[in-house]
């Protein structure tokens, strides 16, 4: 039988929270993404497109014994969206892993991670939620 | 509001995505996964090609919304990334409104990524306030 993907070390980080950052939004860096996908509404880049937070820094916790899953790929994201975000604010963000489950999938046994990333903005207003789906796989043979 | 009713179209957007838009979204988002811009790191990952970011995605199907609705008028976007893409295929964002709500002044719609094969890619859903 073969042993779980998911060990001890992985388990014991579930539901913590990882470190606290905070970060400026640039006007620069919103016109570089806005550039970058493709969009040109003229609302940018004196408003941040929605999904434009993510840029603003990572502050996902490392999963300890990472290195025996490493092969990454995103699975998907929920946002849920406050206020809007322009150039200037301070955004502060966290993650917390909230689950870790194992399952077998149509590219084999995989690791579901589950993050849930808070952004507030410089008036403690919450400017975001995302829940990103991240699948996590051991090396191909 | 009043015009929009259920089962009501989106107007499609189409992208066509290459390898120097991956590489501006790795530089842009901070993305730096090399399965996104180097072909033999996704060679060794066992795929064909580099592969479009998941929130690359997410992105085109926000401006689908925001294109038809407005910049400010997202209140939530769900996405799930079933299939890869890769650059040099064409991506159509396609969305249909599922539900109303009048009192809130929002819609749901659905919302996907058709590639060149017509096969949804992504699929997802959002909640999207309507003007009066």
């Amino acid at each position: 039988m073969p042993d779980s993907l998911i060990t001890a070390a992985m388990l014991a980080v579930v539901g913590q929270a990882g470190e606290s950052r905070t970060a400026t939004v640039e006007r620069g860096a919103i016109q570089r993404f806005a550039e970058a996908i493709g969009d040109g509404n003229p609302a940018y880049p004196d408003l941040a497109p929605p999904t434009f937070l993510r840029s603003v820094g990572v502050a996902i916790p490392t999963l300890p014994d990472g290195d025996s899953i490493p092969r990454v790929l995103d699975g998907g994201s929920e946002w849920a969206f406050g206020t809007p975000v322009r150039p200037g604010d301070e955004i502060t963000f966290s993650t917390i892993l909230q689950d870790l489950t194992e399952r077998d999938g149509r590219l084999g046994a995989m690791v579901i991670a589950t993050y849930l990333t808070t952004f507030v903005n410089q008036d403690g207003i919450r400017a975001a939620t995302q829940r990103n789906t991240v699948i996590r796989m051991a090396a191909t043979e | 509001m009043q015009d929009v009713s259920i089962g009501q179209e989106l107007p499609p957007l189409v992208k066509h995505p290459t390898t120097r838009q991956l590489a501006m979204y790795a530089g842009a988002s901070g993305d730096f996964y090399e399965i996104h811009y180097d072909k033999d790191f996704a060679a060794a990952q066992g795929l064909s090609d580099v592969i479009l970011h998941g929130a690359l995605k997410s992105a085109f199907l926000s401006q689908l919304l925001t294109d038809w609705a407005g910049p400010e008028a997202l209140r939530s976007l769900s996405v799930r990334y079933r299939d890869m893409d890769v650059p040099g295929d064409m991506l159509t964002c396609k969305g249909v409104v599922v539900a109303k709500d009048d009192t809130a002044g929002t819609v749901r719609c659905e919302i996907w990524v058709e590639n060149g094969a017509g096969v949804k890619t992504t699929t997802g859903e959002s909640v999207v306030a309507l003007g009066s």
